[in-house]
């Protein structure tokens, strides 16, 4: 077993894989969707929650029609978490103006802009990775590549994605054998400010000695990916059923258009 | 014209740092030669097949791939010529899938696609290793690594084939199935390695570097049976020269 196996960042790869309907799909259809789910939510006043929530079902459906495992997608939400919460800590603190009231406790507005921030944060990041793991991040690299993001910067995300898995095992090797030499000591900070330099230093030979591989076999700076794509007519209804459905939810609130249909009321 | 045969001429090289790695080394090998590299840690080998492709230049002499200089200006041909195997496969297979790698040199020449295909189901047939293709590179095992190495740079049909201890890391099964498929391309080949035994079993001729220079050369088994010669570079007589074995003559 590797090293990198215990960060499952090889799961990833191996969701990518499935035969699914979403999968089959077209990565650059998968991909405009996505954008555009992320940023008609971000375009959403500070305080909106009730109006985010049908948008919950964009990520839901690529999860469960890719048959992407929701504990895994949500063991790597987490690990993104702390991002927002730091994001968003200070809302609460700052903003004590009450501007609703769930029965008689008043809810500030910065409550509710904190609880839009962490709702915002789980529908992006859950709609970026499930787009990850129903897509494969070499089929991505592509779709983005012929969606007109710069060539250089996809090569990059693709290299990060590649070398990840190398430096990953790398620093744990370090740290074993470390941790096996410290007498059952707790690391001192030096140790790991040690660690570090070493593995940038290493990524650095690491870098050249993958440039003269790439060399070897007639690298022109132009990285030609092989890619047996084509987008057909499923990929523009999905994208167009998704754009729609995206912007009706931001133009009216749907979710509280249904309570009030539940409840008898008027559109 | 032949771009099988290589020639070296008084290289020598210095790094920026001013470290001599190379001091005056010539050597020829001719179409369908199989030539050992063999000496201690820093005694240049490395630094020696880094010129063969042009990726480093020379600061003396010169190197020949079949008629054409290497400079510069003709490192392309060289390096269509010359297919260089390195030491850690995890340096060389970079794409995202197997296929992807062993397309990379023959895309990069700018071979059609139909034609790359064929070149990427050869090239994985001949190390026996057509299963793999749509695998991620990181995910296989030591063996696999090495021998879809190898294919990646089959698949961009050179003439000469130059390896950085191809045998590293392997184990012995994996470094069995590597000799036999070495011992079956028709290349010429010129390979640096602490494998003493690979050297026995798959070179005709021995080349013995020391501190930069070319201290000895000739049939590898005579080379290699000169306990004297071994024990002075820092290497020593295979196990399997220091008997007589019947088969050998």
């Amino acid at each position: 077993m590797k090293v990198s196996d215990s960060f499952d960042i090889g799961e990833m790869d191996d969701l990518g894989r499935l035969d699914t309907p979403v999968h089959r799909l077209d990565a650059r259809a998968k991909a405009v969707a996505t954008l555009v789910f992320i940023g008609v939510v971000m375009s959403f006043p500070r305080y909106a929650i009730s109006s985010l929530t049908p948008f919950i079902l964009y990520p839901v459906a690529l999860v469960s029609l890719g048959r992407i495992p929701m504990r895994y997608l949500a063991r790597k939400i987490l690990i993104a978490a702390p991002f927002a919460l730091l994001i968003g800590v200070f809302n609460p603190l700052l903003d004590r103006e009450p501007v609703t009231a769930i029965g008689s406790v008043a809810i500030s507005g910065g409550w509710l802009s904190f609880g839009s921030i962490m709702f915002r944060f789980l529908l992006t990041v859950g709609a970026a990775l499930a787009l990850v793991a129903c897509t494969g991040m070499n089929r991505l690299g592509a779709a983005l590549e012929r969606l007109g993001v710069p060539r250089v910067f996809v090569v990059q995300l693709l290299f990060l994605h590649r070398y990840l898995f190398v430096v990953s095992d790398q620093a744990a090797k370090m740290k074993r054998s470390a941790v096996m030499r410290s007498s059952g000591r707790p690391l001192r900070l030096s140790v790991y400010a040690s660690m570090i330099g070493h593995l940038l230093i290493r990524s650095m030979d690491r870098a050249e000695r993958v440039y003269r591989a790439m060399v070897a076999r007639g690298f022109d700076g132009e990285v030609r990916i092989l890619r047996p794509s084509s987008f057909g007519w499923p990929d523009t209804l999905f994208v167009a059923a998704c754009i729609l459905f995206f912007v009706s939810a931001r133009v009216w609130n749907l979710a509280d258009g249904f309570g009030r249909l539940l409840t008898g009321g008027v559109l | 014209m032949s771009h099988h045969v290589v020639e070296v001429r008084d290289l020598s090289f210095a790094y920026p740092d001013g470290t001599e790695a190379l001091k005056g080394v010539s050597f020829r090998i001719e179409h369908g030669g199989s030539v050992a590299l063999i000496g201690g840690n820093g005694a240049g080998k490395s630094t020696l097949l880094l010129h063969l492709n042009g990726y480093l230049a020379a600061t003396r002499g010169e190197v020949r791939i079949g008629d054409t200089i290497v400079t510069r200006e003709t490192a392309a041909l060289a390096r269509r010529a010359v297919g260089m195997v390195f030491q850690d496969p995890d340096d060389q297979l970079f794409m995202p899938t197997v296929a992807e790698d062993v397309a990379f040199g023959p895309l990069n020449a700018g071979l059609p696609a139909d034609q790359v295909e064929s070149r990427i189901a050869s090239a994985l047939d001949r190390v026996g290793m057509a299963h793999l293709r749509e695998r991620p590179p990181y995910r296989l095992s030591a063996g696999e690594k090495r021998a879809v190495a190898i294919a990646s740079v089959l698949a961009m049909s050179p003439d000469i084939l130059v390896m950085d201890e191809p045998s590293s890391n392997l184990d012995p099964r994996a470094r069995r199935r590597l000799i036999r498929h070495l011992l079956s391309f028709e290349h010429t080949k010129i390979i640096a390695t602490h494998d003493l035994e690979l050297v026995v079993e798959v070179c005709r001729h021995a080349l013995v570097m020391d501190d930069g220079r070319i201290v000895a050369r000739g049939p590898a088994v005579e080379i290699l049976a000169d306990e004297n010669l071994m024990l002075a570079h820092g290497l020593e007589r295979p196990h399997s020269l220091r008997h007589a074995h019947p088969s050998r003559p």
